[in-house]
């Protein structure tokens, strides 16, 4: 049952890519958003909706890295810093740990503004830097916030994390265990990013990023602010994670600093190899088809291998599949599966007529 | 002043192994460019290897005599051999059609095959930390008061002579020379007659033999191994890398044994927890301040 939401997904936004008519392309949009939406009158198993929040937050998050990676080009491989300080800004203020419980709504807005304000924080001192550098510099940082959380014990309840965090509430009426509301605010998150993303391309600050992205040099030369720019992708970047942070720390009700460790950057950013860098489609279906993989795929293979008798972890794999994906993407189809048609051609000028031999 | 020595000691001891990482970080970085995201691992395969060796070899305790002289050998030789030619694969099959590639194109795919081969390790010895045998007797020298374990001695003999050894083939040698001329401009080197891909070839070769020997000294210093290693060791040799100046391979060594000094006295001073922000720290502030790095000289941004 849960396939056919993610196939169903990614089919309606592989299709909508690929149909010329615009009228066409919104029709099928808004079946799905009707779809998604609606979904809860049919399908009343709460298990589903808990495999989807999750993947949803994913979502999330790689719209937000998009915006870092994909517009702007600047390669970060810490971005799951900015997620573990939108959980950790839920797991310190909505919890017994200070005895402060503001409200969720509230603190989506205080984690998506903090997030950005480290982003910056984060940015700064790395805006004279490029390309692997800076790359090796956002890796730092990366492992530097998930063992500040874990070693200020007396704040972040140390390598234990903080649990029994507050359940959220909407006009009174608890979220409790079921993770049925969740998808609900990640639905409506996503909408809010997709809209985000897609008017900061068009707008005067996309073309910005996407001018530094491919000469950040000429961009300058141009009369752009390649600090307030590159700043801006950054923050605006961490603050889709810090969102994402809120919500993937209370319905999990728990922080730790091991949810956020390299693995997880690398996991998004895969996301947006896989999907297509920079094209918004792509980094949806990308992130879709990973979590179907983590969170669907794998778990059924392990069951399925035990029951003809095979003690095979598949779920031990995940690394592997990341790791082939990586390089799979790199070499045989640099642009990702659902590139923007712009972006596949320059990558395929890129590459081809240059000496391979050597 | 006896902690001082006795964690300065440590500091060079551990420092020693980032050497022997960052030489192949900073070889590999000065003829192609790339960092070789995946060289931290093909450090932990080396430390794998030699594990395996020993146990062909039925070493599972302390050696004494030739049998420790054959076996311990043996071990360091067959991993260095083993990882050169793990790296040459690599290079190979995931690096080289990337040679022309935009510039993230091949860290993003080193990042992959870095997570393949820690994969390739979990399956292989499982998740949790495998013990390495004490191959080593252990008597320890008390040198003005602190103890010196004959670990230490033989990371730190092992680790130099290799870095002579290299400083002589690279300098000393036309394979050398051909190095060094496909660092400075691939082209021009090309014209000249040398083969470009035999001599990139040959870097990931001795860069990752290195990783080898570094992988069989940290399996004796610290009689344990993990698939996770290389990440951390990685990112620390990297760091000492650029700390000594990128592309530069005795700034790789000096930086190797800074950053051994710092983690070793941070873990003194701060506690062990706080290590890896220091270094990290150190990173960071070595990008973002000093690009070139202590040796390096400062290079004009290509247009």
């Amino acid at each position: 049952m849960i396939y056919i939401y993610f196939l169903a997904a990614i089919a309606v936004v592989v299709v909508a890519e690929r149909v010329p008519s615009v009228g066409a392309k919104r029709a099928l949009y808004a079946a799905l958003g009707a779809a998604l939406l609606l979904a809860p009158l049919v399908d009343h198993n709460d298990a589903d909706y808990n495999v989807l929040a999750d993947a949803g937050v994913f979502v999330l998050l790689a719209l937000g890295l998009n915006i870092v990676v994909g517009f702007a080009g600047l390669l970060d491989l810490g971005y799951a810093a900015f997620f573990a300080i939108g959980a950790y800004t839920y797991g310190m203020l909505a919890s017994p740990q200070f005895g402060i419980h503001l409200q969720f709504w509230v603190l989506l807005f205080v984690a998506a503004a903090l997030a950005a304000l480290f982003g910056i924080i984060l940015g700064a001192p790395t805006l004279r830097l490029h390309g692997d550098y800076l790359a090796i510099v956002t890796l730092g940082f990366g492992e530097i916030v998930p063992q500040i959380f874990q070693n200020l014990t007396a704040y972040t309840g140390g390598p234990n994390g903080i649990s029994a965090l507050d359940f959220p509430s909407f006009f009174g009426h608890s979220f409790g265990q079921r993770a049925l509301p969740y998808y609900y605010v990640t639905l409506a998150l996503i909408a809010l990013g997709l809209a985000l993303a897609r008017n900061l391309r068009e707008s005067r600050l996309g073309r910005a990023w996407m001018a530094i992205r491919e000469d950040e040099l000429a961009a300058r030369h141009m009369g752009i602010n390649t600090t307030l720019v590159k700043l801006s992708a950054f923050a605006l970047g961490a603050s889709f994670s810090g969102l994402g942070g809120v919500v993937f720390a209370a319905k999990l009700s728990l922080v730790s600093p091991d949810l956020f460790q390299f693995q997880v950057s690398v996991l998004i950013v895969s996301m947006l190899v896989l999907g297509g860098m920079g094209n918004i489609p792509g980094v949806v279906v990308g992130s879709l088809v990973l979590t179907l993989v983590n969170s669907v795929v794998l778990p059924q293979a392990n069951a399925l291998a035990g029951a003809v008798g095979l003690h095979v972890d598949f779920s031990s794999y995940h690394f592997f599949i990341y790791g082939a994906i990586l390089v799979g993407i790199m070499l045989f189809k640099p642009e990702g599966l659902l590139p923007s048609v712009q972006r596949r051609e320059e990558l395929r000028h890129a590459t081809a007529p240059q000496d391979v031999r050597a | 002043m006896h902690e001082f020595l006795a964690q300065l000691i440590n500091g060079i001891s551990l420092g020693s192994i980032y050497a022997l990482i960052a030489l192949g970080y900073t070889m590999v970085y000065g003829i192609i460019g790339l960092i070789n995201f995946a060289h931290g691992d093909v450090y932990t395969l080396g430390s794998f290897f030699s594990l395996a060796i020993l146990a062909l070899l039925g070493a599972t305790g302390e050696l004494h005599g030739p049998a420790l002289l054959i076996d311990a050998g043996l071990a360091l030789f067959g991993a260095a051999l083993l990882c050169g030619i793990v790296g040459v694969l690599i290079e190979r099959l995931a690096y080289r059609r990337l040679r022309n590639a935009p510039r993230l194109a091949p860290l993003i795919t080193a990042i992959g095959v870095s997570f393949i081969l820690e994969n390739a390790m979990q399956v292989w010895k499982g998740p949790s930390p495998v013990p390495f045998p004490a191959i080593l007797p252990n008597p320890a020298v008390t040198v003005a008061g602190v103890a010196i374990s004959l670990q230490q001695f033989v990371v730190v003999g092992l680790a130099i002579a290799t870095m002579l050894a290299l400083q002589l083939f690279v300098h000393g040698t036309r394979m050398g020379r051909a190095m060094r001329a496909t660092a400075q401009d691939r082209d021009a080197a090309r014209l000249m007659g040398i083969d470009i891909n035999k001599t990139i070839a040959l870097t990931f070769l001795i860069g990752s033999a290195l990783a080898g020997v570094a992988g069989f000294v940290s399996g004796v210093y610290y009689q344990s191994t993990w698939f996770f290693n290389g990440f951390g060791a990685g990112l620390k040799a990297f760091t000492a890398a650029v700390l000594g100046g990128i592309g530069n391979l005795a700034g790789a060594m000096l930086g190797g044994f800074l950053i051994g000094i710092v983690e070793s006295f941070a873990t003194w001073l701060l506690g062990g927890q706080w290590s890896n922000v220091a270094v990290f720290a150190i990173l960071i502030l070595a990008l973002v301040f000093r690009p070139s790095g202590l040796l390096g000289e400062t290079l004009p941004e290509k247009v």
